[in-house]
């Protein structure tokens, strides 16, 4: 078998192909644009939020590789509902995770299927395919109302 | 004949394995790979001659003040320049770009002028102009691209060419998706009208014989890179009527004649426009890659090319239903780069896996953004081949792109 299965589990493949909540909000609280440069990775990230700033509702549009499509994916489902401290959790948990300095009594249970992402981690150049959903979202749950961020 | 076995051993790198497979290296494009003549012409000079140039009266002085401007020859005799002088020292291909858009465009350019390019462009020829055209109140002119091909609409050049155009700046081989310009024409056409003219011979000369009299420019770029020499080293040939009346690029130490407290005078050329110690070792080491060029012939070369470019055309129209193949299908109005697109599997990851398999190939945007943009497409996937490389290799590269497509459309691996 090959090994670009730690890449490409089946669970990443099922995101890719059928990617959750891939969504325009219109109106929607907050938005941010992500950008790799490198690879021309896209994604536009929409959330709105509750009274309490927990994200009642996630959407985003991207274009971009499996390994990009499926992460953002799998983090909508991961913050969708979640308070805005458990959605910080889901993106330090996951850049941890990738840059594999995670601690041993690190809560993997929050990522969902994010976890399987780990497996990225032996292929350094795709890292930011993998971070650029976590990194557009942070900057969407940050003060700007709208922000960019490149992951160059 | 062409021996392609025999020039294969000249490239110690090529017998590496990458995950225990046979490389197969088809980034051409982006870098080449290195004769030992060139390996060795660093080694010997490291470890023979080294010193500073046109400073020291000792031998070794000398020595590496000869070698290093035989080298300059080198290139001078390469491109069909009518002496050395012509020929500036740069970084790489983007630093003769920079060093025109600096001097001669900042002394030239006025407002209402306007600088004519082709959507093809590297960002290294579209960006340094747009900083000119904004500095300046000038504006840039992109000639028109046919859908059908993706060639340029030579029919439309008259509306783009005008007696408005000062420059035309253009790429000779579209290092994005491999098509050759005509350059001869649109230099012909530009000189017409009065402009200036500056080819970007990047992705050309290593691969085609370029003769800068035929071409009828004023400037013209090279990478050492990209054809078998070092990296950091380059160079910007300029007709000398317009260096000389050029102001410098850099200041400093070499490219003075007389300092003083308030005031220098000029040193003559090329050294007008080379402060400080140059790249003494890699300009060298671009020498040799010429003198290793020159040997097989460049003729050769492109014929060697053309055949792969053939054979790969043939090979990929098995896929037609699946990969776009971007520009033209004639392998004589092109270059050796494949540049391909697939709606079910995206670059990236088709980049990943035909790695896996030893096969390093380019994905992206090819630092031609603008022209991803005009094809409709983020990124391709980009196969280029030079000298060395083999029918054989590019249908690894096309077995491996089947197995890819399989892999990524029913995820069964
Ligand atoms: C057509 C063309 N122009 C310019 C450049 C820039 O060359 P360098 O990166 O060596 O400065 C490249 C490199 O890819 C190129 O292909």
């Amino acid at each position: 078998m090959n090994d670009l299965r730690d890449l490409y589990a089946e669970v990443v493949m099922d995101h890719n192909r059928r990617p959750r909540n891939f969504k325009r909000i219109e109106g929607a609280d907050r938005e941010a644009e992500g950008f790799n440069p490198l690879c021309g990775d896209q994604i536009s990230l929409y959330l709105n939020l509750d009274d309490g700033g927990a994200i009642s509702d996630i959407g985003y549009v991207a274009a971009g590789c499996a390994i990009s499509k499926a992460a953002a994916s799998m983090m909508s489902e991961a913050v969708k509902g979640r308070s805005s401290a458990d959605a910080r959790k889901v993106i330090d948990g996951f850049r941890l995770l990738l840059t594999r300095k995670a601690g041993d009594d690190f809560d993997y249970e929050i990522l969902g299927d994010l976890e399987i992402l780990e497996g990225v981690s032996s292929y350094p150049t795709r890292i930011k395919c993998a971070t650029l959903p976590i990194h557009t979202l942070a900057s969407a749950l940050s003060e700007k109302k709208n922000g960019a961020v490149s992951t160059e | 004949m062409y021996d392609v076995q025999k020039i294969r051993k000249d490239f110690p790198i090529l017998s590496r394995k990458v995950y225990d497979k046979p490389l197969v290296y088809l980034d051409n494009a982006a870098t080449t790979q290195k004769p030992r003549q060139v390996i060795q012409a660093l080694v010997d000079y490291y470890e023979g001659y080294n010193a500073n140039v046109h400073r020291g009266v000792h031998a070794l002085s000398q020595e590496a003040t000869e070698r290093y401007e035989e080298a300059r020859g080198k290139v001078a005799r390469f491109i069909g320049a009518e002496s050395p002088d012509e020929i500036i020292w740069t970084r790489n291909a983007s630093e003769s770009l920079n060093l025109v858009a600096y001097t001669w465009a900042q002394e030239n350019i006025r407002e209402g002028d306007e600088i004519v390019v082709t959507p093809y462009e590297h960002h290294s020829n579209l960006v340094p102009w747009q900083k000119v055209a904004r500095d300046k109140g000038a504006s840039l002119r992109i000639l028109p691209m046919r859908e059908e091909d993706n060639s340029l609409d030579m029919e439309r050049v008259d509306e783009f060419i005008t007696p408005r155009t000062k420059l035309l700046a253009v790429v000779h081989m579209s290092n994005g998706i491999g098509i050759i310009n005509p350059v001869e024409e649109l230099a012909r056409r530009a000189r017409a009208v009065g402009a200036t003219v500056l080819i970007d011979a990047t992705q050309s000369a290593p691969h085609l014989p370029v003769d800068v009299q035929g071409l009828d420019c004023d400037f013209l770029t090279l990478s050492g890179h990209k054809m078998l020499g070092p990296t950091g080293i380059g160079a910007l040939y300029g007709r000398r009527e317009i260096l000389e009346r050029m102001e410098p690029f850099l200041r400093g130490g070499e490219m003075v004649l007389e300092v003083w407290y308030d005031r220098a005078t000029w040193n003559d050329l090329p050294m007008k426009f080379e402060a400080g110690t140059p790249n003494i070792a890699d300009a060298i080491g671009f020498g040799a890659a010429i003198d290793y060029l020159e040997a097989v012939g460049m003729e050769n070369v492109r014929d060697h090319e053309i055949a792969l470019t053939a054979h790969a055309l043939e090979a990929f129209k098995e896929l037609e239903e699946e990969i776009d193949v971007f520009g033209p299908r004639d392998p004589e109005r092109r270059g050796a780069i494949i540049s391909f697109h697939s709606d079910i599997v995206h670059p990236h990851d088709l980049g990943t896996f035909l790695d896996r398999d030893g096969i390093a190939v380019r994905t992206g945007h090819h630092c031609t953004m603008p022209l991803m943009r005009e094809l409709g497409v983020i990124a391709t996937a980009r196969a280029s081949c030079y000298l060395y490389n083999t029918e054989e290799e590019i249908d690894a590269l096309v077995d491996s792109v089947k197995r890819a497509l399989r892999y990524f459309s029913d995820g069964a691996g």
